[in-house]
């Protein structure tokens, strides 16, 4: 167990450590920051889950989501800042976890905090000529600083990293690139049929052999973080299906849920069973089209198809409850949209057989086959270690090991009256993340089978206000969705506007594992692996 | 019993009736010409269709059925889209090359297509060294190949056209040597004469443990010499677009997907061909009565009776099968399929000595 206590002793500069749950939160000086991190980091806190950054007005700021894999369900909120607005900088924590690196490219991107250490300061969404940062409160959006651009970005700006020199007195900024001037580099992406949306991969190739790797995102970025500060919280709830759109029901229950979690509203037991359904579904869909969309990167689209074919049986129920497909919008704050459709048991009972019988057969067409498993053999070894470091969380990191299921660890809805099991596989290999997917459909559907039967009479929603203030403070609400962990964290001034929200994206620290796991193998495999970590590119966006 | 032949001398001496000896070639040529480019496109459109139909009830889906009868003018109307289709003019291309290379793979392709047996007199060009003729022309297509590759400038169809002659000049080693085995056993290279001698059996019957051993061999080496299935690497959809024709447009990129077509079906025309006795019905010494029963249905049915159903199980294994890796690829035919080739070669001359 990880008491106050605890924390206290191992944090003793700390200001002060509150704590709500199992969630601590503390303050440290800036000065104190790296050391305190590095405190955590040794006292078992080896994972990161987030680096989110923060505008107070007259000061900038870090808040850094830090667990431990022993005791999942204690979360430190480890908080700095700094005053200066002008050259804000902060120590970079990127040598204890491996993840940190992307998540402070992140922050600096937004709020033009510079962490020195960190060798790669370029932006990581937006178009690096961007003038401003567009998360500060005292951003200026006049089309005239930053007009609409008429011409490509230049690559040769994504070439050079600018990195902050610590050692040096004066702290000036070097400039060093990624590629070698001969390296032979192929862009992949973003438009190209295996990168599953709009990222931009640029690989050095030695033949047919992968040297290095750097993905570069912002495509699709839509910057929903910053529209949301001018949204109510139920205009955010639409938001939240389009960044995972594949687990969309699963975000927008997260967002639910801390909404619910401020307002202390008491949400009706048959709305708590109904989400729970329909967030298994939207999970069984998902690993259909990322085992289909995997088996397409191998060549076999015969499989692709059977995956779709089954997947929109669950889109057609959707339909008939939801009126929606793909978006499903159904959970709102204090339940769901409507009540369930008179056909909705009665269609999940028929699919559940259903689902069992076509898994056999796609055991048959795909997991038994020589080629598939030649290929699958051997390659792209994720360690734990190197997991729990990168926050590989979800399908992936269970692949590798890591239980990490917070549907176990951190049970919401009504996870916790399900009898089922946390898939784990101990390889780490290809083929661990391709069964698993697999597996964890049969864990779904056994999830579904004993809630579908059970549902309570009563009312779906519970009322609420016309106009929903959250009240004042911090809210952070996890779930377990098809990728992985995702998490928002809400930073409520008492408005009905958040004053900052963030979402976890589990895909953008999976195009991470991607970074590490590919170099050395062949362009075949770079596909396979995309598709084997199964990242939806709308999610790292956002 | 009628047979091509039939027709082909009525014409030639009909030919000869009014014109000299140089005329009649002349216009036998033009004809033959005709007959067979004709004949090749709409195998084509036929192929394009049976695949795009089969593809579907692999996957559960009904395929074209819009356009004509069970979609039968589908290809037709695909056909007149990619002539209407403008071909764009790449700036940084190899002109001359570019255009070149679209042709040297179809005309591989109509050479080879040209030397295959249909029915008896049915057949454009017959020497005694046929088989030899046959490898010859069709390896000429991965020049075509590698051109197209290397001319586009692009390093997508780089890779693509470097994958592609790694893989075709390797399986083209298998596809030789087990067109040999059949070589031994038939002693002789001439395509109609290898026909006639299967009057009594086919090869794969006649040749035994040996000829089944290099009918294998045959199909896999032919299936990746095609391109397709687990061997299409060289236009691995997700991982290079489109491979060695990305940059192509309109019909330029028709003259590919058409010989890409075709040379399933002259892989399998070989393989029945040489394998299952091409156009000769199934004959069994003895049985008489079966045997008369099978010479009423006609040759050029049995032909393509026979290379439908190779085409069929080329199909199976593409839409069943995921795509190898290019160390995988090369393993297969360097270190499984050449090895057995040769083995396969001294067990046929064995069994050609002990029962022939």
């Amino acid at each position: 167990m990880i008491t106050l206590e605890k924390i206290q002793s191992l944090l003793p500069f700390a200001n002060a450590v509150e704590n709500k749950g199992d969630i601590f939160t503390t303050a440290i000086p800036a000065d104190n920051f790296l050391e305190a991190a590095t405190i955590l980091k040794d006292g078992g806190f080896d994972y990161l889950r987030d680096i989110v950054g923060i505008d107070n007005g007259e000061s900038l700021g870090v808040v850094l989501s830090i667990s431990s894999t022993e005791h999942p369900e204690a979360i430190v909120m480890l908080k700095t800042l700094t005053v200066d607005r002008e050259n804000p900088r902060l120590a970079s924590v990127k040598d204890l976890w491996l993840s940190a690196a992307l998540y402070e490219r992140e922050v600096h991107d937004f709020f033009g905090i510079r962490f020195e250490g960190n060798p790669d300061m370029r932006r990581l969404f937006l178009r690096q000529d961007w003038k401003g940062f567009p998360l500060r409160k005292d951003y200026d959006d006049n089309l005239e600083i930053n007009p609409i651009p008429t011409e490509n970005e230049d690559l040769d700006a994504l070439e050079n990293l600018p990195e902050i020199d610590v050692n040096s007195e004066k702290s000036f900024e070097k400039q060093h690139s990624i590629f070698e001037k001969e390296e032979y580099v192929v862009n992949f992406g973003p438009q190209h049929p295996a990168t599953h949306g709009v990222l931009h991969l640029r690989v050095s190739l030695e033949g047919e052999v992968i040297k290095k790797i750097d993905p570069n995102f912002g495509y699709i970025h839509r910057g929903i973080e910053k529209i949301s500060e001018v949204y109510t919280y139920p205009q955010i709830l639409h938001l939240t299906d389009r960044l995972d759109y594949l687990s969309g029901t699963i975000n927008r229950h997260a967002v639910c849920l801390a909404v619910e979690r401020g307002l202390e509203l008491e949400v009706p037991e048959r709305a708590h069973y109904i989400r729970t359904i329909i967030d298994e579904l939207t999970r069984i869909a998902s690993h259909l089209l990322g085992w289909g969309c995997m088996c397409m990167d191998m060549g076999a689209i015969t499989a692709f198809v059977y995956g779709m074919r089954d997947r929109e049986k669950i889109m057609d129920i959707f339909e008939e409850t939801c009126g929606g497909r793909l978006m499903a919008n159904y959970s709102t704050i204090g339940g769901v949209m409507m009540d369930l459709h008179p056909n909705f048991q009665r269609k999940v009972r028929e699919f559940i057989p259903y689902m069992r019988k076509m898994l056999k057969e796609h055991h048959l067409l795909f997991t038994g086959n020589p080629i598939a498993r030649g290929r699958m053999n051997g390659v792209g070894k994720l360690s734990r270690e190197d997991a729990v470091s990168l926050g590989a969380t979800g399908p992936v990191g269970r692949a590798s090991g890591w239980s990490n299921d917070t549907r176990k660890k951190e049970p919401y809805a009504v996870y916790a009256k399900a009898d089922f099991s946390e898939i784990l596989r101990e390889g780490g290999m290809t083929f661990d993340r391709y069964i698993i997917r697999l597996d964890e459909i049969e864990e779904s559907l056994k999830i579904v089978e004993q809630l579908i039967d059970n549902i309570p009479e009563g009312s779906y929603s519970a009322k609420t206000k016309a106009i929903i203030k959250l009240p004042e403070g911090e809210y952070f609400q996890r779930v377990e969705n098809a990728r992985g962990e995702f998490c928002v964290f809400i930073d409520s001034r008492g408005d009905k506007y958040p004053y900052r929200i963030h979402f976890r994206s589990p895909s953008m620290t999976l195009v991470n594992v991607l970074k590490h796991i590919t170099p050395g193998t062949k362009i075949a495999d770079l596909i396979m692996l995309g598709g084997s970590l199964d990242y939806v590119i709308p999610c790292i966006d956002r | 019993m009628f047979h091509f032949k039939q027709l082909t001398e009525w014409l030639d001496a009909f030919l000869r009736q009014y014109l000299n000896e140089g005329w009649t070639l002349f216009v036998e040529f033009l004809l033959v010409g005709a007959v067979i480019l004709t004949v090749y496109a709409v195998l084509a459109l036929l192929l394009i269709w049976t695949e795009r139909k089969i593809c579907a009830f692999f996957q559960c889906r009904l395929g074209p059925t819009r356009v004509g009868p069970f979609g039968l003018l589908q290809s037709v109307a695909d056909v007149i889209k990619i002539l209407l289709k403008e071909i764009i003019r790449l700036n940084h291309v190899d002109q001359r090359l570019f255009r070149i290379a679209g042709f040297l793979v179809i005309i591989a392709s109509l050479c080879t297509f040209g030397a295959i047996p249909f029915d008896k007199g049915l057949h454009a060009i017959d020497f005694n060294i046929g088989v030899f003729y046959l490898l010859a022309v069709s390896s000429l297509g991965v020049v075509g190949i590698l051109l197209a590759g290397w001319s586009s400038n692009s390093k997508y169809t780089m890779i693509g056209a470097m994958r592609s002659g790694a893989q075709l000049i390797s399986y083209e080693l298998s596809c030789g040597l087990s067109l040999m085995t059949i070589v031994i056993l038939s002693g002789t290279m001439q395509l109609s004469q290898i026909v006639e001698m299967q009057s009594t059996g086919w090869f794969i019957f006649k040749g035994g443990i040996p000829a089944i051993i290099a009918f294998v061999v045959y199909l896999i080496a032919g299936h990746a010499e095609t391109n397709r299935g687990p061997f299409d690497l060289p236009e691995a959809e997700s991982e290079l677009t489109a491979g060695y024709h990305t940059e192509y447009s309109g019909i330029q990129f028709g003259f590919f997907y058409l010989a890409e077509y075709l040379n399933m079906f002259i892989i399998a025309a070989i393989a029945a061909t040489m394998f299952l006795g091409g156009w000769m019905p199934l004959h069994v010494t003895g049985w008489d009565g079966l045997n008369q029963v099978m010479d009423y249905i006609p040759p050029v049915v049995w032909f393509f009776g026979k290379t439908f159903f190779c085409i069929f199980i080329a199909l199976w294994v593409r839409w069943s099968f995921p795509r190898l890796r290019i160390d995988q690829l090369l393993k297969l035919e360097w270190k499984i399929l050449m090895p057995i080739s040769f083995v396969n070669i001294i067990l046929m001359a064995v069994w050609v000595l002990l029962f022939n």
